[in-house]
């Protein structure tokens, strides 16, 4: 039904930590330009599956692509090989990560979180990424604060940087590993109003999170997750409203 | 009414008559020879040693710290061979006294005479005889250096192993490669825990460099040692050669506290001092600023 190609699809992902089966075969697609929502229990595999897509863990099996382009490993025949480290840090560089605890590098100011990796790893000149960076941070309302040390700013301010610092590599896909579960309630807001700017402008966005209301005013889709499996997907507002499945019915319950 | 602290005051007491004491023994008693020490203080051979024991401590220092982070990283390595390699070296050159290492490198001729560059197991390119090679300087500094290396990884490896895990997972996120990632950001955050036994480092090979005596260097302590050999004014020159080493490792401390301050950027609360003489410049510049802590 979809005219264009997905920017992610994943196809039957699976992934174990020793015995421990965490994902048992994961089938997402998520258009471009399209904000989909992981929901599910802690242990779901959901925050696994998204690590997986930027290749910070290896799947098992299984087949995840980014705009067509598999993350870490290259197809020959029917099997999988890793690509180099080269290749592999090249594909990361266009798919941004959020994290839940921010892991901002504490020994740099807000500017220089946003400006490193493109003049580390993009060769890009110190001002234009200097520039860039000083725009991203405008753009999340930190500009004042730029010459701040993460240490000197609060939990929402951190996390807004770490948007910034994702966006300034302008990756065509975000993730976001719930990116307000760290936070004072108070300040949860404003990571989500930046995240709703960037998802009115087009940002293709997978986002793991509790916030049921976020999810439904923001989501185009919601894909709820237990055990490792998908149990059910379709419209956030429709899943919220009426789930088709028990499970999603008694998780939903409890938090909303 | 204030909380009484009797036992202080004895304490105070006790403290201030066994410094009287001292101060009585330094004056009057002549076999100090404070005249003696006045006159080689600054002597040629003194200052020759003096300088001879900077060099060998910013050699083994140097050697120390380079191949202390290599065997660190190496030690790290997902390579089981690598990093059990790094393992012996560290195993080996902890487990020996560096007396002794300093003393085998000296008589490194006697098991290797001839020492060359060339293909393992092929033609020598080029050689030397171990003995004009390894001349007792050298011998000295790798004795130090070596051994410095093994404890020095593991403080570089305990640095690593403090930075979180997730600076490495944001900084891969971001694409960039294993090299970018230790050079950037990981080792800067890991010299907050670095540099502080760096500096304990420095300034106790300052001292162990007077082993390089056994080697017949005629660093700080072997030149007085070779004076009181000749003219018996054994204790004026050892009272010379402790008020240098004392000087050095005072500026050493001080320098320590600067350079830790650098490294703690971006992070609160800063380092506090450390040491007596910059507790007594900061209490001097915030009068009582210190006594917060007694209770009234």
């Amino acid at each position: 039904m979809r005219a264009t190609a997905p920017m992610l699809l994943a196809q039957g992902v699976h992934k174990r930590f020793g015995a421990l089966e965490v994902l048992r075969g994961i089938d997402l697609e998520v258009a471009p330009r399209e904000v989909m929502c992981l929901l599910g229990p802690s242990g779901s595999g959901k925050s696994t599956f998204l690590r997986c897509v930027n290749h910070l863990e290896q799947v098992d099996s299984g087949r995840l692509y980014v705009d067509g382009v598999l993350v870490g490993y290259e197809e020959r025949g029917d099997r999988l090989h890793e690509l180099h480290e080269r290749e592999v840090c090249r594909r990361r560089a266009e798919i941004g990560m959020v994290f839940q605890r921010f892991n901002l590098f504490p020994h740099m100011t807000a500017l220089e979180n946003v400006a490193a990796a493109p003049v580390l790893v993009k060769k890009e000149p110190r001002a234009v990424a200097v520039e860039r960076a000083a725009r991203l941070l405008d753009r999340v309302g930190l500009l004042a604060r730029s010459d701040a040390y993460p240490s000197q700013l609060s939990g929402g301010q951190q996390q807004r940087v770490a948007i910034a610092r994702a966006l300034a590599m302008q990756p065509k896909l975000m993730l976001f590993d719930e990116p307000t579960s760290a936070l004072d309630p108070e300040l949860v807001g404003e990571v989500l109003d930046a995240m709703r700017g960037l998802a009115e402008d087009g940002m293709t966005m997978v986002v793991v999170t509790h916030e049921i209301g976020f999810a439904r005013e923001v989501g185009d889709a919601l894909v709820f997750m237990d055990g490792g499996r998908v149990v059910e997907s379709g419209v956030p507002r429709d899943v919220i409203a009426h789930p088709s499945q028990e499970r999603t019915r008694a998780f939903l319950s409890k938090v909303l | 009414m204030p909380l009484r602290h009797p036992w202080r005051w004895v304490a105070t007491v006790v403290v201030l008559v066994l410094a009287a004491m001292l101060v009585h023994s330094l004056v009057t008693d002549a076999t100090y020879g404070w005249g003696v020490v006045g006159q080689y203080m600054l002597s040629g051979p003194i200052l020759r040693g003096l300088l001879l024991t900077l060099e060998l401590t910013g050699a083994a220092m140097a050697i120390g710290i380079a191949l202390g982070v290599t065997l660190a990283i190496l030690r790290l390595s997902p390579n089981p061979l690598l990093s059990g390699a790094s393992w012996l070296y560290i195993w080996f050159f902890r487990g020996t006294p560096v007396l002794v290492q300093i003393v085998f490198w000296y008589n490194i001729s006697a098991l290797y005479p001839h020492v060359g560059i060339g293909i393992p197991f092929g033609p020598v390119l080029v050689h030397g005889s171990a003995n004009s090679i390894v001349s007792s300087l050298v011998a000295a500094i790798l004795g130090l250096g070596l051994n410095e290396a093994a404890y020095y990884a593991e403080i570089v490896r305990a640095g690593i192993l403090s930075v979180d895990t997730g600076q490495t997972e944001a900084a891969q996120s971001l694409g960039m490669p294993r090299v970018v990632i230790m050079r950037k950001v990981v080792l800067p955050q890991a010299m907050r825990v670095i540099v502080p036994p760096t500096g304990n480092e420095t300034i106790s090979m300052l001292k162990t460099s007077s082993l390089a005596s056994a080697a017949a260097v005629a660093e700080l302590f072997y030149s007085a040692q070779l004076i009181y050999a000749r003219n018996y004014e054994t204790i004026p020159l050892l009272v010379v050669a402790s008020l240098w080493y004392l000087a050095l490792t005072t500026l050493l401390t001080i320098g320590q506290h600067y350079i830790e301050r650098y490294y703690a950027r971006g992070s609160v609360p800063s380092v506090p001092p450390r040491t007596f003489p910059e507790l007594l410049l900061r209490s001097l510049g915030r009068p009582g600023a210190r006594r917060r802590e007694v209770p009234s």
